[in-house]
């Protein structure tokens, strides 16, 4: 990619860091921290990887995106938004009564939800499913899925990992968003789940670690992902949760908990001057 | 009735699905390493190509089954009604029911009839489980010919099913012309001063029972059951007006089952003296299936005891 291409994608990064720090100072609740580890390949995937298309979001040969780790729908919500599948203000409306961004993502309600989720580990298998289906269909569509570290400790992941290597579903892609961090602590504290990759690969899946915040490496990864044949791929992105809100970062406490009035207001400065700087390169 | 033929109605699904492939390319199927037993296997000696067996991951298997049905496929998921509903049901609820993705969850040895494998297998709470799931449609077929004719009518309809069947090989009482509709019960003897209602492999025997009560001069009307939700209300309501009382009749726990959808809905429509034939909140035991559907009361004997007390009743 250009600089200019990356330059683009880290625009509409920070555009969708805003707007998960909009929809969870405005839903007063809700889950930033993973959110924000996932909005640079969410971005990517959303402005430049997916074959997806606002304005037919139910198109049968589009690319399935699947938020396994459903609680960090704000960036689901907000990459979405920023594509166009509906208005980047109604993300102020996240968690409220009576609107369509419900707390976990709802396929019915939400244009360019493929799954409803919500429920660690069952994304995953849910995407085996798609996966298999367009493959039994004939549809050239890819698969994606992004799961959380903390969400391999269930063994329906593991499941699914090995119904996706014998059934060779290589349209598949599972993401594992590695920032370390779980509501309790440090995963490896509350229950360790390493070495993520081996553990991967030994149910095998082609697997790549990759720094999950820079997106040279997540567009290599992706590329190689889509050139691997026979077998499904596997990312580990190494991230820091709450990237790109400095009072966020690598704090556990963000896992669930919304900025206030006074942190919401830092955290849009601080993501208005990085915009500013990317904007005037 | 003594040379009527006997079949599983898991018989009826595995042939259901074969026709059911036979007739539509969207129809996929699931099994959890007991294909040969839920009688899936039928379906993939037919279609290799469209008969996924997921191994024994329950909970992968229902969220596989979501996700090619969001594709656009009906999938047929089955596994014992122990695993499909009970160890699976949260997966079952979320992304099955609340997404109400096409996925019909058709799960085999249902209830006490599983005999000797014991407590372990012998699920008597999949009804509960399953129709407490909104917009979930719950079904339980009396013989080989109606589970037949159900696959049909599930595929045919969009959205969710669980759909309950049997390992025990029971009388087949309906003919080929029967026609199965989702949500009707059917009058099988018309009656006057008592209601069996019953779903499953009780039916025969309600309608066994029907006929000793007959002859000890007790008129007793015979409802076969099949769709558990949504209830036919209209029938309860009639049975109810025009016998005044009730029994019920299943392969199940009397908490949450048939039994209890039809007081909820008398009770707030038409209260009405019920009695319900289930199991009265135990766990099964080993056994030869009769025997051990005997020990629970779940035959014609006691159908008929339980109604002749209750009719004599003031």
């Amino acid at each position: 990619m250009t600089s200019s291409d990356k330059t683009k994608l880290q625009i509409q990064a920070c555009k969708v860091r805003m707007g998960i720090l909009l929809g969870t100072y405005s839903a007063k609740c809700g889950h930033p921290g993973g959110s924000l580890s996932a909005a640079d390949m969410l971005t990517y995937l959303y402005f430049r990887e997916m074959n997806v298309d606002p304005a037919n979001p139910k198109d049968p040969n589009r690319d399935r995106f699947v938020l396994s780790k459903g609680h960090t729908a704000p960036a689901l919500y907000a990459a979405l938004a920023n594509r166009g599948f509906f208005p980047v203000e109604d993300l102020a409306t996240l968690r409220k009564d009576g609107s369509y961004l419900q707390g976990h993502p709802n396929m019915d309600s939400v244009p360019g939800v493929d799954m409803s989720t919500g429920s660690l580990g069952q994304g995953v298998s849910c995407a085996c499913g798609m996966a298999l289906g367009l493959k039994y269909q004939g549809i050239p569509a890819r698969v994606y899925a992004i799961l959380g570290d903390g969400e391999i400790q269930e063994g329906q992941v593991w499941e699914a990992c090995m119904f996706a290597a014998h059934y060779k579903l290589d349209n598949l892609v599972i993401i594992v968003d590695n920032n370390g961090l779980q509501i309790d602590g440090w995963i490896q504290d509350v229950m360790n789940p390493y070495p993520i990759a081996d553990k991967l690969a030994a149910f095998g899946l082609a697997v790549q670690e990759i720094d999950g915040h820079d997106f040279d490496q997540i567009e290599a990864a992706l590329d190689m992902a889509r050139a691997t044949k026979g077998k499904p791929s596997a990312i580990v992105m190494r991230t820091v949760k709450g990237k790109g809100v400095s009072y966020m970062e690598d704090e556990a406490d963000w896992h669930g908990k919304a900025p206030n009035e006074a942190e919401y207001r830092q955290g849009m400065e601080e993501l208005e001057a990085e915009l500013r700087e990317l904007e005037a390169q | 009735m003594a040379d009527i033929i006997r079949k599983a109605t898991r018989e009826g699904y595995g042939r259901g699905l074969k026709e059911l492939g036979a007739e539509f390319d969207n129809v996929v199927v699931l099994d959890a390493d007991l294909a040969g037993s839920t009688k899936t296997g039928v379906f993939k000696k037919a279609f290799p190509d469209r008969h996924f067996n997921c191994g024994i991951a329950e909970a992968n298997m229902m969220c596989v089954a979501a996700g090619l049905a969001a594709t656009g496929l009906v999938a047929f998921a089955s596994s014992f009604a122990m695993f499909a509903a009970e160890r699976a049901f949260e997966q079952v609820r979320n992304s099955i029911g609340y997404t109400r993705l096409n996925v019909k969850v058709c799960a085999s040895h249902g209830g006490m009839s599983v005999g000797e494998d014991g407590a372990s297998h012998q699920c008597c709470e999949d009804v509960a489980l399953m129709r407490s799931i909104p917009g979930m449609t719950v079904l339980c077929p009396a013989d080989e010919v109606e589970a037949r004719k159900a696959v049909r009518a599930i595929y045919l309809q969009p959205g969710p099913v669980y759909m309950r069947l049997g390992r025990l090989a029971v009388p087949v009482f309906h003919s080929e012309d029967y026609e199965f509709v989702i949500g009707k019960g059917e009058i099988l003897r018309d009656g006057s001063q008592v209601a069996i209602i019953a779903t499953g492999l009780m039916v025969y025997e309600a309608m066994k029972a029907g006929e000793v009560l007959a002859g000890q001069g007790i008129d007793a009307m015979v409802i076969n059951m099949p769709t558990i939700k949504p209830l036919d209300e209209a029938l309860v309501l009639h049975a109810a007006e025009k016998c005044g009382r009730i029994v019920t009749c299943e392969e199940h726990s009397t908490i949450g089952g048939l039994g209890e959808a039809v007081c909820s809905f008398l009770s707030e429509t038409r209260p009405t003296r019920v009695r319900r034939i289930g199991v009265q909140d135990e766990f099964g035991h080993s056994g030869p299936a009769w025997e051990v559907l005997k020990d629970f009361g779940l035959c014609a004997e006691n159908i008929v005891k339980v109604c002749a007390d209750f009719a004599r009743e003031n």
